[in-house]
């Protein structure tokens, strides 16, 4: 049995302005100890799928399908149960380290709280453990950081404190979302190791979530590339590259600036702009800006193709994207 | 300086800029922020000059001082041959229609109880009194250039998605015809797709119309893509500077070559060998004898404690500032 197995999972968001149908029919699962990398631009349900998984969603929400942890359904789960669950077997590590941490509390503070939540250790037991943590994550002088308030720290420090909470409690799972995006690239190399050698050292699971193609790529072991709420192609790390088919990966690919590229050649540019999810086609939502679209795409989702094994591929034209990869899809 | 006919629009001399730290006590002196020590490079005509670095290590204090937009401490910025340093804001009027800037937030840059139209004509004021009809026909030229219609000068900022944006804020730039356009950070905010067609439309424009770009940017393949020159940054300096290609290819820095080695590759699957970097952020508040870099360098050694090394020759039209260049490029 994997550790989580998501089944047509599905997220609407009530706005002012209707429906926003944010994840559309989601399937996956996840073993103990693999590393997953959900990749796409903003806007294409990463962040609301991470959200589903830790029952963080907003009330106006409506969500369906099944997200099963250790075999129980967790959407089914009363809210008390779910907070004895998060933070606890299933952990996030947020964007954006400069909000997430509170302001008026101080960082030991914080790394305390789920030690006593969940583990119900005493004071001093927590902090002996929380010293221990932050020792762990590389920060130095952690006992006189316990008294530090988060505005005291740079931001790889701040990043650092929300691993150490992540981690207090060593969940089964670790999802982070965007971890490294508000920092600096040798910053991001760092914390990026950190993770990827605790998550080996405690054999968790990982959901890394990014925008980054190469950080995606660098750091897991399955790639699942999202468009406009679903899932368009997902595949093992090691052959993804050469194996992308879908118009929208090899879109998503060949747009992105590459080191050592040079500046002779130019980039291929995916024509149009991210979908508005209230008004997404019925069918595959990359139908507006695909130039291989017919009239059966808009109408009717495509089912996911199997290419090779673990690699699979939601489109129509999968044969003919194939054929068209050589000399560029959106040349 | 490589070619005689070449002109330098932007002439940057030893910039010194140092913002005072509110006073911590009566009895000692305030301690400062050494934003920028000393920093000197050349644009010329028509070219791409890529500033890259990590945050705080001067880039946009920089482009806020080679716009004139804050009191400069010591060092000059000529533009076009014209000193800019020390002048009045009514003398820098007339001077401003020849450099214009883009910001890195398209959401917070354009004003939102303005219409296109309005926000886009707005650098016109500095070219002095002109008719409606020449003002109608400059901005609907400037959004045509980058790929909007006439009849989105009536739309509100509201209305556009972040590409979008950034191309107002690019048309607004180029209104005057300015021979320099400062970006920072212009396309950090935008998605992967948009990102590119935003940096083919700088690319375009620098072809059309033959505008010099001095681009800041913190990614790597960006500046890479876009420049014909780059300056590398670390605390203020510039510690590295050179056509793109070779700087790219034989970096002469080790702070380069980190930068470089992180960069993230797609394709690769598995972690790679590289160059790791020691420490944090070296503070901005203290200044220190030897090379900025000395605390996260993984090859300091004791001469580096303390000699600054000087920005020197290291191949045509590169320069480095470290003790073992030479050593580090025989390696790459």
């Amino acid at each position: 049995m994997p550790l989580l197995n998501v089944t047509g999972l599905s997220v609407t968001l009530s706005t002012a302005d209707g429906a926003a149908r944010a994840v559309r029919d989601m399937n996956f699962s996840l073993e103990k100890g693999e590393t997953l990398g959900i990749v796409g631009e903003s806007g294409c349900g990463k962040s609301i799928t991470a959200l589903a998984l830790m029952g963080l969603l907003p009330e106006r929400s409506e969500t369906t399908g099944k997200i099963e942890f250790n075999g129980e359904n967790l959407l089914q789960k009363p809210e008390t149960e779910m907070c004895a669950l998060r933070g606890n077997r299933m952990a996030m590590i947020f964007q954006e380290p400069m909000t997430s941490l509170n302001p008026v509390h101080t960082i030991g503070r914080q790394v305390m709280e789920p030690l006593r939540l969940h583990k119900n250790m005493t004071r001093a037991e927590a902090k002996a453990e929380a010293v221990r943590l932050l020792d762990r994550v590389g920060i130095p002088n952690p006992q006189e950081r316990l008294g530090n308030y988060p505005h005291q720290l740079s931001g790889g420090q701040r990043q650092r404190v929300m691993i150490a909470m992540a981690l207090s409690c060593s969940p089964d799972i670790l999802i982070a979302d965007e971890p490294t995006t508000a920092l600096d690239v040798t910053i991001q190399d760092q914390i990026l190791e950190l993770i990827q050698s605790l998550v080996r050292e405690e054999d968790m699971a990982l959901i890394l979530i990014s925008h980054d193609l190469g950080v995606i790529s660098e750091n897991t072991d399955r790639i699942m590339v999202m468009y406009g709420g679903a899932a368009v192609e997902t595949g093992p790390t090691e052959t993804f590259f050469e194996a992308l088919s879908h118009p929208y990966s090899q879109g998503l690919f060949a747009a992105m600036p590459k080191l050592g590229m040079g500046r002779t050649s130019r980039l291929m540019t995916i024509p149009g702009v991210v979908p508005d999810l209230i008004n997404l086609p019925s069918g595959c939502t990359f139908t507006d800006r695909c130039p291989l679209a017919t009239a059966e795409c808009r109408n009717s989702a495509p089912p996911l193709r199997q290419l090779t094994a673990g690699h699979n591929v939601a489109c129509y034209h999968l044969d003919k994207a194939r054929t068209m990869k050589a000399e560029g899809l959106f040349a | 300086m490589t070619e005689p006919t070449t002109v330098a629009v932007l002439q940057v001399r030893d910039l010194v800029r140092h913002y005072r730290l509110p006073r911590e006590s009566l009895f000692k002196s305030p301690g400062h922020v050494y934003a920028l020590n000393g920093v000197s490079f050349d644009i010329q005509k028509g070219k791409s000059f890529g500033i890259v670095g990590e945050s705080g290590c001067g880039k946009s204090t920089l482009a806020r001082n080679v716009m004139a937009l804050e009191e400069t401490d010591a060092g000059s910025v000529k533009i076009l041959g014209n000193e800019v340093v020390g002048l009045s804001f009514d003398q820098l009027r007339p001077l401003r229609r020849h450099f214009q800037m883009v910001f890195q937030d398209p959401y917070g840059s354009l004003d939102p109880h303005h219409d296109v139209g309005w926000i886009v004509a707005e650098p016109l004021a500095a070219l002095g009194p002109i008719t409606q009809e020449e003002r109608a026909r400059r901005v609907t030229e400037a959004l045509e250039s980058v790929g909007l219609k006439q009849r989105d000068a009536h739309k509100y900022p509201h209305e556009f998605s972040g590409g979008q944006r950034q191309r107002i804020a690019i048309a607004r730039a180029l209104i005057t015809h300015p021979e320099l356009i400062v970006a920072d950070e212009a396309v950090s905010a935008l998605d992967v797709s948009v990102q590119a067609q935003v940096l083919n439309l700088l690319k375009d424009l620098q072809d059309t119309f033959g505008v010099t770009f001095m681009f800041i940017s913190h990614d790597l393949a960006v500046v890479e893509y876009l420049c014909d020159e780059v300056a590398v940054m670390y605390l203020g300096e510039i510690v590295e500077k050179g056509r793109t290609e070779d700087l790219f290819s034989a970096p002469a820095h080790p702070y380069t070559r980190i930068l470089l080695d992180a960069v993230p590759k797609p394709g690769s699957g598995k972690k790679r060998d590289r160059i790791k970097l020691a420490g944090n952020v070296t503070g901005q508040t203290e200044q220190r004898s030897g090379c900025s870099f000395q605390d996260r360098c993984p090859m300091a050694r004791d001469i580096c404690k303390i000699d600054k090394p000087p920005l020197i020759n290291v191949g045509p039209d590169h320069t480095a500032a470290c003790h073992f260049s030479g050593e580090l490029r025989e390696k790459s």
